[in-house]
């Protein structure tokens, strides 16, 4: 019966083994977000699953409830997991548009063939590193 | 017993759902299950009292997001490349993290127990509970911790989000750049099919 209870934060911590091992191991980065997007809910189901009680009910007082004695789950792990779930959308515009700029100049999305063109630049170029994002196209050719 | 069996059957849900979007290879459809991943996330968040959270994840997580990345993937490509062969590397170090997570899960309070220090804190949980309705005036605890208590974390995240905006705007651009004035991607496109062929 102890480890039923312990049911939930295993299921968290698969949803959060496969978010990482997309980051790790996925070279396209539409799909590495995507991961990232997994990590970040895994660790919403252990906040909220935390802060649940028992025979409790959503933390909002009601007139007809409040003559019984009525449990009420945590709402601090809700306030904080309401914060995070709008920050974690702010990171993956920020990182979606980061890599709509890599491939307008790379015409890429793969990690490896990115670095693939940043090697060959590198060799052709005498050791000077990156492709520059900012100039315009012919004076960096 | 029946919350925690329909909580059970949606979380095995969802871990079929992650394994989806590790295996397929199709970026759109990987799109489409992480929005159906967090169309479940917002179920399973209001078996668990945490109704704010559902509307939430439902209207963020499985809207916005889903429009962001549909967004990407119109703007880039919608196939990822196959890759050659499997990484165990990377295997081998998330079967450790996972291992050492699962021994952390055994000292924890069980799910539901009212009486651990998280659920039981006379100066956060209690005290939001039953102060709450007398120093604040809302019915919805949630609402109140968020806009009163701790509301300068509510503006952070504000903050946060009108910095992701500029920074977003100002990568972008609000006109389209045309990509075939480039002359560098020729020199690049032909980059990665010499890579293709090796």
């Amino acid at each position: 019966m102890k480890y039923l209870a312990l049911y939930n934060y295993w299921i968290v911590v698969i949803i959060m083994m496969a978010g990482f091992y997309i980051m790790i191991a996925r070279h396209n980065l539409v799909k590495k977000i995507i991961g990232l997007g997994l990590f970040q809910t895994g660790i919403f189901y252990f906040y909220v699953s935390l802060g649940k009680v028992d025979g409790g009910t959503a933390p909002i007082f009601v007139e007809s409830l409040e003559a019984q004695a009525t449990v009420y789950s945590n709402p601090l792990p809700h306030v904080l997991i309401l914060t995070a779930i709008v920050v974690g959308v702010a990171t993956m515009a920020m990182g979606l548009a980061l890599i709509v700029r890599i491939y307008e100049k790379y015409d890429s999305i793969e990690e490896d063939e990115i670095k693939a063109i940043e090697r060959q630049h590198w060799q052709e170029n005498n050791g000077e590193f990156g492709i520059s994002l900012t100039a315009p196209p012919t004076a960096s050719s | 017993m029946t919350e925690q069996l329909v909580i059970m059957v949606l979380l095995s849900f969802l871990v079929v759902i992650a394994f989806g979007i590790i295996l397929l290879k199709d970026l759109l459809v990987a799109v489409i299950l992480s929005g159906i991943y967090s169309l479940t996330a917002a179920a399973i968040f209001v078996v668990m009292d945490a109704v704010d959270v559902a509307f939430t994840e439902a209207a963020v997580g499985a809207g916005v997001s889903t429009i962001f990345l549909l967004g990407a993937l119109t703007l880039t490509r919608r196939q990822q490349k196959q890759q050659k062969h499997n990484n165990y590397f990377a295997l081998l170090v998330v079967t450790l993290t996972g291992a050492l997570l699962i021994y952390g899960t055994l000292d924890l309070p069980g799910y539901g127990d009212g009486q651990s220090i998280a659920n039981q804190h006379p100066q956060l949980a209690q005290h939001f509970l039953q102060k709450s309705e007398d120093e604040i005036g809302i019915p919805n605890v949630v609402t109140s911790v968020l806009a009163s208590y701790r509301g300068y974390d509510t503006l952070g995240e504000t903050v946060v989000v009108f910095t992701a905006a500029i920074g977003v705007l100002s990568l972008l651009g609000l006109r389209r750049r045309k990509r075939e004035e480039d002359p560098e991607l020729d020199a690049k496109r032909q980059c990665r099919q010499q890579n293709e062929e090796v």
